[in-house]
């Protein structure tokens, strides 16, 4: 399969998307759209093992490689692994989603649409660039229309959201994009941005201490690296719905991504040196995470903030640097963005109708909309760590893997971040009892609609990706294992 | 030899009724959902009782001792390898008597829901819920592996929540389904970590092997385990001990056993099969699971066990003598029922003659499923008549309530240990394990069954006796239909019949039959007790008098303090709604909100005000610049003249 196909299907979709001329033909064009690119990435996946079951033992599938800037240097390298796919699922799933309930968006339709679906090209572009310059330029087309989303389409501060986002954000691709010229100008021969060939190089170790803690803090700011997780509470909940589906559901990915395929596998060294730091980190983000999410009142502060706590989960598997813990982070990543996805598409269907999100307005939803909040219900447990739900075998494949690490150190650690299983029950069932159960809280509640087609639709497809991995998790660990083993060999120095 | 499909139908039947009925049971099957879940549970008790006759009478003895059989099991989750969760069906005589009970007592629930639950709006759902709980249960019993059982612990959790929870309009049905999931998960993240220290310490999950690895004194498993320590405890300890709390959360052990007597708020059929016969005793069966573990390399643990076990049968037997609600009278009770399991347990010890307890233990699992069932349901049958759980509301209803107070007294006359009664004889046993090898929880347990006799009494003459019963004129229903005196019936014959099983033939600590033995001299002491807990219950509560009143006032603190459940739920309180709201969660979030989240601003801010300080420099006017101009070139000037050269 050529891998130009999962940025043109998104590019033409944007393209088409300017020429519509009415907002039903906007809705449909970009449905369709994301409809083609959930089917070229089901089929990617399919042909990826097809290749895999058929002894094809490369790192990387599906490969081209064409110099777009000789003087640099800089390739157009795409290419694909397990870690990869598992991605680009997670993308095609959450953007369909987000186009789904974005049905009935009152302004500046074509706008809003163009700019959701090119927030998908960038990150498809970046999950399958091997050229560190390539996978930069599709991170950065992944931050610049969230600012625009934000701030023509938010609610409540979104000036502010948005700055803070985008400032945010810029500021790790600063430090990324400082981080990926060090390894430029340290890597032998011809300088190279090429993941596999700089994989294969030596890279001294005192650089690579130096260019570590720039890459990983840069991508740790996508992915909400205590403390540089502030841009999270305040961007989800300024966001439209569709918007902060792709911020949490993808977006964060993105950095989580980063940090394991860039910093952790081009500069093992580093990663060993400030891996007990990444671990504290996490931990802190964990707990620190839940218990502040406890406090919150309103719905999307609540995911917000959970979001930090689960993040933490993917971010501590990575510090641990055993392969067991590595694989689970990055399942709780593909099961974290779809859980947030679903838990802010949920969000945005109780506020369309209830027109408020503070939790101690809302009560008894059950009765009038058994759907969604069967979805909350879903969701929910899925966030606390229900079996058979993504959540759990994610968590507990990092648990298992983090307690592999001897030492008491890593067993605090993993005891610590094992405790927030309990707290994020506490804030789980309080949102869920209060707005789901009780007496139904205003008589006019009784009056509303339960979820349209739309609604339904998305909801069902976010829930069978929680329920593919929850159930049957063999085939999302079979896809991500030998990729993590590639890179676990690295840190252990094995070739 | 078993065959894997029938028995893997078993737990699968429920799980096809809870999925049909989840889907589609508001649209297509509002009025016949009862039905459909009841044919499925009965499919599934009749494999589980050819299953069982199969097990204990065709295959499952070999060489004079019952094996362990896994006809089924399939790799689910690899972490590494030798490492994994694997999805199978384990049968020992334990799962088996489980398989057994799990399917019988829910079938019995089922039937009986068509008539208590009629007319419900969300009639299907609740079939669906159970049909849920009844798959995750089954498939704990039948768990082969350690991460197995703690899915199925945690979906068994999620299903007793969703039923606690079934009157979901009700505030204190949703706080009890709260609470009751968020105690027991406390005691999962217990369970959790003693999972992942054992599967450490024996480098596999699987049930049999990590036994085996941590029994046998040779294996390099178990020497690195008892050598690893920490705080001067072996890893080995430390496992089974964190395993435990998690079965003592979960069988509602003091002082764990806060979300039982509010897990009430469920409907009662619900109590009946979950908060009573089934799930409660989760606990029980992890212990008896792991028994080996627990005996052989982690001795202090048992005895814990044991000492827990003693602790809360007091207890709660203190507190259900001065319930006024009849379905709490019956939640504690079961409490301290299942403290006689967990010390059963306590002071067995592994093989032979030593494992008497053990096999008591789950002898008396089996008779309180049935006669706490059957009280649980006969409850239900009177809350169903007079619409009260009080039971100031209750009084005299022997006369309109036949079928109801026949097998009521039934029940009553089994967990008091009148013989020839269920309860006598596997109450028997467990004193018996206990006058042997720990006589202090012996007395304790000697005077608990007394205490029992007398608030079962207690609870059958204020309900059937006592006042005369009210006199409604427009009383729409008697006793309930056919669907809810069929399985009082059913079960009183157990609860009649069931101790004169020959238990320890089937079930024993090592597999090998276990000859019961019965002493007529060591029953006189606790069947004397009993007749006189019944006798006093009597001499009170036949006739409404005054006398329970100063009873009461004469006991002062001590009737005080356990009719307010000696202040547990409110030292709870204390520690989560004062200590961790205020302490911590406020703390993170102002410390979010401020100092993180101040230091971004500050950072924006400072920027802006840089910028805005050098913003002057470019104002447009041109004297301004020739100065700064002037001033730059001598200030080089100097520079290099004086300092660089």
């Amino acid at each position: 399969m050529n891998l130009l196909l999962l940025i043109l299907a998104p590019l033409l979709t944007a393209i088409a998307v300017l020429f519509c001329r009415s907002k039903k033909e906007v809705l449909w064009t970009s449905l369709t759209g994301t409809a083609v690119q959930l089917i070229f990435a089901l089929t990617l996946y399919f042909l990826y093992q097809n290749e895999r079951a058929s002894g094809n033992t490369a790192q990387m599938l599906f490969e081209q490689n064409t110099p777009i800037f000789p003087a640099l240097n800089i390739n157009w390298h795409l290419g694909v692994d397990g870690i990869s796919i598992a991605m680009i699922l997670l993308t095609s799933f959450v953007v369909i989603a987000g186009v789904l309930v974005s049905w009935n968006i009152k302004k500046m339709t074509k706008e809003f649409y163009f700019l959701l679906i090119l927030l998908s090209l960038g990150a498809y572009g970046f999950f399958i660039s091997l050229d560190l310059m390539v996978l930069f330029f599709f991170l950065e087309i992944a931050v610049i229309p969230k600012y625009l989303l934000i701030g023509i389409w938010g609610s409540g501060k979104k000036e502010y959201a948005a700055n803070k986002l985008a400032l945010m954000l810029m500021g790790g691709s600063a430090l990324v994009l400082v981080g990926m010229l060090g390894l430029y100008f340290t890597s032998s021969g011809t300088h190279s941005f090429d993941i596999t060939e700089l994989s294969r190089q030596y890279i001294p170790t005192d650089r690579q201490y130096i260019i570590f803690p720039l890459l990983f803090a840069g991508f740790g700011v996508f992915t909400a690296l205590f403390p540089l997780h502030t841009w999270v509470p305040d961007g989800h909940s300024s966001a439209p719905t569709a918007g902060s589906m792709f911020l949490a559901g993808i977006s964060m990915k993105l950095g989580g991504y980063g940090c394991l395929r860039v910093a952790i596998y081009l500069l093992p060294e580093g990663a060993k040196e400030y891996a007990n730091i990444i671990i504290i980190l996490s931990a802190i983000a964990i707990l620190y995470g839940a218990f502040a999410t406890m406090m919150q009142k309103d719905l999307k502060y609540i995911n917000a903030y959970s979001s930090v706590s689960h993040v933490g989960f993917s971010l501590l598997g990575l510090g641990m640097l055993t392969h067991t813990a590595m694989t689970g982070a990055v399942m709780q990543m593909v099961s974290h963005g779809l859980m947030t996805a679903l838990f802010f598409a949920i969000i945005g269907m109780i506020y369309d109708r209830t027109h408020t999100r503070m939790v101690n307005e809302l009560g008894g939803l059950m009765k009038p909309m058994p759907f969604i909040t069967t979805v909350l219900f879903i969701v929910g447990l899925c966030s606390l760590g229900l079996p058979g739900l993504s959540g759990f075998v994610a968590e507990m494949t990092v648990f298992m893997g983090s307690w592999q690490h001897e030492g008491m150190f890593y067993r605090v650690a993993t005891i610590a971040a094992a405790m927030s299983i309990v707290v994020t029950a506490v804030y789980i069932l309080r949102a869920i009892g209060q707005v789901a159960m009780g007496p139904v809280k205003k008589n006019e509640f009784l009056q509303l609609k339960d979820a349209g087609w739309n609604e339904r639709l998305a909801a069902i497809i976010l829930v069978l990706g929680i329920l593919a991995i929850g159930i049957a998790p063999g085939w999302l660990n079979d896809l991500i294992k030998p990729d993590t083993e590639v890179i676990f060999k690295k840190i252990a120095g094995m070739k | 030899m078993p065959n894997a499909t029938l028995i893997s139908l078993i737990p699968l039947l429920p799980l096809l009724g809870f999925l049909l009925l989840g889907l589609w049971g508001r649209s297509l099957f509002r009025k016949t959902a009862g039905i459909i879940g009841t044919v499925f549970m009965l499919t599934s008790t009749v494999l589980a009782l050819y299953t069982a006759y199969e097990y204990f009478f065709v295959y499952g003895k070999v060489n004079g001792a019952y094996q362990k059989f896994i006809p089924l099991q399939y790799n689910w989750l690899e972490f590494t390898k030798g490492v994994s969760i694997d999805m199978g069906i384990l049968l020992d005589p334990i799962s088996v008597i489980m398989l057994v009970v799990v399917t019988f007592i829910s079938l019995m629930v089922h039937i009986y829901s068509l008539g208590y639950m009629k007319g419900e709006e969300r009639f299907a759902t609740y079939y669906s819920s159970l049909g849920l709980f009844t798959f995750s249960m089954l498939g704990l019993v039948l768990s082969s592996n350690i991460f197995q059982i703690y899915i199925f612990w945690e979906l068994v959790g999620v299903s007793s929540f969703l039923l606690i929870g079934y009157y979901y309009n009700k505030p204190s049905a949703v706080a009890a389904c709260k609470k009751a999931f968020i105690v027991t998960r406390f005691a999962d993240l217990g369970f959790l970590i003693g999972i992942l220290v054992l599967s450490y310490s024996s480098g596999t999950l699987d049930f049999n092997t990590l036994i085996e690895r941590l029994t046998s004194p040779e294996s390099s498993q178990f020497k690195t385990a008892v050598a690893s320590s920490f705080l001067g405890i072996s890893a080995i300890t430390w496992g089974a001990a964190l395993v435990f709390i998690g079965g003592a959360g979960k069988s509602a052990m003091f002082p764990l056993h806060i979300w039982l007597p509010d897990a009430m708020e469920g409907p009662t059929p619900v109590s009946a099969l979950i908060h009573a016969a089934t799930m409660v005793v989760a606990g029980v069966y992890l212990v008896a699971r792991l028994f080996p573990v627990f005996s052989i390399a982690a001795p202090e643990v048992l005895e814990m066990i044991g000492w827990v076990g003693a602790i809360s049968a007091i207890i709660a037997a203190v507190i259900a003598c001065t319930q006024t609600d009849i379905k709490r009278v019956l939640a504690y009770s079961t409490m301290s029922q299942i403290g006689f399991m967990m010390f059963a347990l306590g002071v067995s010890g592994y093989g032979g003659e030593n494992g008497l307890g053990y096999t008591a233990s789950m002898f008396h699992l089996f008779t309180h499923a049935m006669f706490k069932a059957l009280l649980f349901l006969g409850a239900g049958a009177v809350i169903h008549y007079v619409h009260s759980n009080e039971m100031k509301d209750m009084g005299g209803l022997r006369k309109k309530m036949p079928v109801t107070h026949i097998t009521f007294l039934i029940a009553c006359l089994a967990i008091a240990g009148v013989p020839p009664f269920a309860g006598f004889f596997s109450k028997e046993e467990i004193l018996l394990a206990a006058w042997h090898n720990n006589p202090v929880i012996y007395w304790i347990a000697l005077f608990t069954s007394g205490l029992t006799a007398f608030y079962m009494f207690r609870l059958y003459f204020n309900i059937f006796w006592s006042r005369e019963a009210k006199h409604e004129p427009n009383h729409h229903h008697g006793e309930g239909g056919w669907s809810m005196m069929l399985p009082l019936v059913i079960l009183s014959v157990g609860a009649i019949a069931g101790g004169f099983i020959p238990f320890g033939n089937f079930v024993s600590s090592d597999g090998k039959p276990l000859a019961s033995h019965f002493h007529l001299e060591f029953s006189v002491a606790p069947v004397a007790l009993g007749l006189i807990g019944i006798l006093t219950a009597l001499w009170f509560y036949r006739k409404e008098n005054n006398r329970p009143a100063k009873l009461a006032t004469a006991m002062g603190g001590l009737y005080k303090s356990a009719y307010n459940k000696f202040y547990i739920d409110e030292i709870y309180l204390f520690i989560t709604k004062k200590v961790l709201f205020n302490l911590v969660g406020r703390p993170a979030a102002w410390f979010d909100k401020n100092v993180v989240d101040g230091m971004v601003n500050l950072t924006g801010n400072a920027t802006v005000s840089f910028s805005g300080f050098i913003k002057k420099f470019q104002s447009g006017k041109v004297q301004q610049y020739a100065i700064i101009f002037l001033s730059g070139a001598i200030g080089l000037a100097l520079l290099f003249i004086y300092i660089i050269k």
